[in-house]
């Protein structure tokens, strides 16, 4: 069977469709991904003992499994215990938690490089921990991790179609659809490598760029 | 609530092979095609190094699952050729992680110092035998911690062969189990990445006593690491 340039227009919307989904689910995971893995980082240098170590086992439990069976957990078990969440709704959170995970390390590894003296200035000047935090270790590790952020987006970017197994039609999802009604794949999932291709490479050639400029030295 | 515990444990350990199975075989063909196409990257010949780089590109650059669906659904429509799915699966994975790790090798091989290089032109070796030698045995250890992550990274991807068919973990809990015992989906699905989570440790583990190793072989003591489970890196993190 050979390439059908018709069938690749008729197929064109319903992609598109699919495509304005995965931004949606990227844009709304990243930003869950963005404020827990925050959270993560800080209550993991909190120096309570307990929370530290909980944060931990949380962190490398969610790491070491496959999001997948995290967003069957998320959609079909927790509306046993009263929380019904919507397909993308459900899709958001595993995302977001997901990769929570590995931005906490980001983080960790930003504020880790914030020099010591920084600290004991602090100390010194005797700033409470809130003014610490927020005015002076924060403002300096944030913008040097934006790089390794932006990986990670990029990454949540190409895990959208992920969210096909709870019923969330994203772009590879949309083009699944559409290609199964017309008993014919080809045109529409390769449309759909191309479309994450063409948006993908430029970002990471972009992330890759402000690496070398801002990203933290190695 | 436990009553059918014993069930969902072995349910699930039936398609634990077949996971296990994608993820060496996955490991296997990533590995390979990491060496392959990351000293390629390196190489003399302009052109050798814009065909791996276009490889790498694209199989970096598109989505798993896509790549999965593409080589399942569309791949058999234009060749006339149906793959096995867990044949399927390997070849995705391997492809995909396989661009990961070309990334690795070729970061590690160019972080070996200068000097090493100097040296071995400086005895006369060969080019092959000054990257056998010399190179490779020291890139090798910076290239331990990284492959770790994208292992892991790698026997989580197995989870999608759930999309084509393959009856291995995930497929078991979601069409065998949760369609009958829909009301004790928290503890199947508990189960599940219970055992996700053994063989990253395993994983994990291996992946420790290899570095230490590889590091003893060039005299250096490895690095402590601070993650016990895994490294922190997910997919683009590794470049």
């Amino acid at each position: 069977m050979s390439w059908d340039w018709n069938y690749l227009w008729q197929v064109l919307p319903s992609v598109l469709e699919g495509l304005l989904v995965t931004f949606e689910a990227t844009v709304l995971g990243a930003l869950v991904a963005y404020v827990l893995g925050l959270i993560f980082a800080i209550l993991r240098r909190s120096g309570i003992w307990v929370i530290s170590r909980l944060v931990w086992l949380i962190v490398e439990f969610v790491r070491s499994t496959p999001l997948l069976v995290q967003l069957f957990f998320l959609f079909f078990v927790l509306p046993q215990f009263g929380v019904t969440l919507s397909p993308l709704t459900a899709g958001v959170l595993g995302l977001g938690l997901h990769y929570a995970t590995y931005t906490s390390e980001v983080y960790r590894a930003g504020i880790e490089a914030v020099p010591k003296g920084q600290w004991e200035a602090c100390v010194a000047l005797s700033l409470p921990r809130t003014r610490t935090w927020l005015r002076v270790i924060l403002p300096q590790a944030i913008p040097r991790v934006l790089p390794a952020l932006g990986n990670y987006t990029i990454s949540m970017f190409k895990e959208t179609p992920l969210l096909l197994a709870i019923g969330v039609l994203d772009l590879a999802g949309a083009a699944f659809e559409v290609g199964s009604l017309n008993f014919r794949y080809v045109e529409p999932l390769t449309l759909a490598g191309v479309l994450f291709l063409v948006l993908s490479y430029p970002a990471s050639l972009l992330v890759r760029f402000l690496e070398r400029r801002f990203g933290l030295a190695k | 609530m436990f009553d059918n515990f014993g069930l969902f444990v072995s349910t699930i350990a039936d398609g634990l092979l077949l996971t296990v199975e994608a993820t060496i075989g996955g490991i296997v063909l990533a590995t390979a095609l990491s060496f392959l196409a990351g000293l390629a990257m390196l190489s003399r010949f302009t052109a050798v190094r814009v065909i791996t780089r276009v490889y790498v590109e694209i199989w970096r650059g598109t989505s798993e699952v896509v790549q999965l669906f593409w080589i399942y659904f569309a791949l058999p429509v234009l060749t006339g050729f149906q793959i096995l799915p867990l044949w399927a699966g390997i070849f995705v994975l391997g492809l995909n992680f396989g661009a990961y790790g070309a990334e690795i090798v070729r970061g590690a091989v160019q972080s070996v110092p200068r000097e090493q290089r100097e040296g071995c032109v400086a005895l006369n070796f060969s080019p092959a035998q000054r990257m056998r030698r010399v190179i490779l045995p020291q890139a090798f250890v910076d290239m331990v911690p990284p492959f770790n992550n994208l292992f892991i990274q790698l026997l989580k991807g197995t989870a999608l062969l759930t999309f084509i068919t393959v009856p291995e973990m995930t497929y078991q809990a979601s069409q065998v189990l949760v369609t009958r015992y829909t009301g004790q989906a928290a503890l199947i699905w508990t189960t599940v990445l219970v055992f996700y989570l053994v063989l990253s440790v395993l994983i994990t583990t291996g992946m420790k006593v290899l570095e230490r190793r590889a590091a003893a072989r060039v005299g250096r003591t490895p690095v402590r690491r601070t993650a016990a489970l895994g490294g922190a890196s997910g997919h683009s993190g590794v470049a």
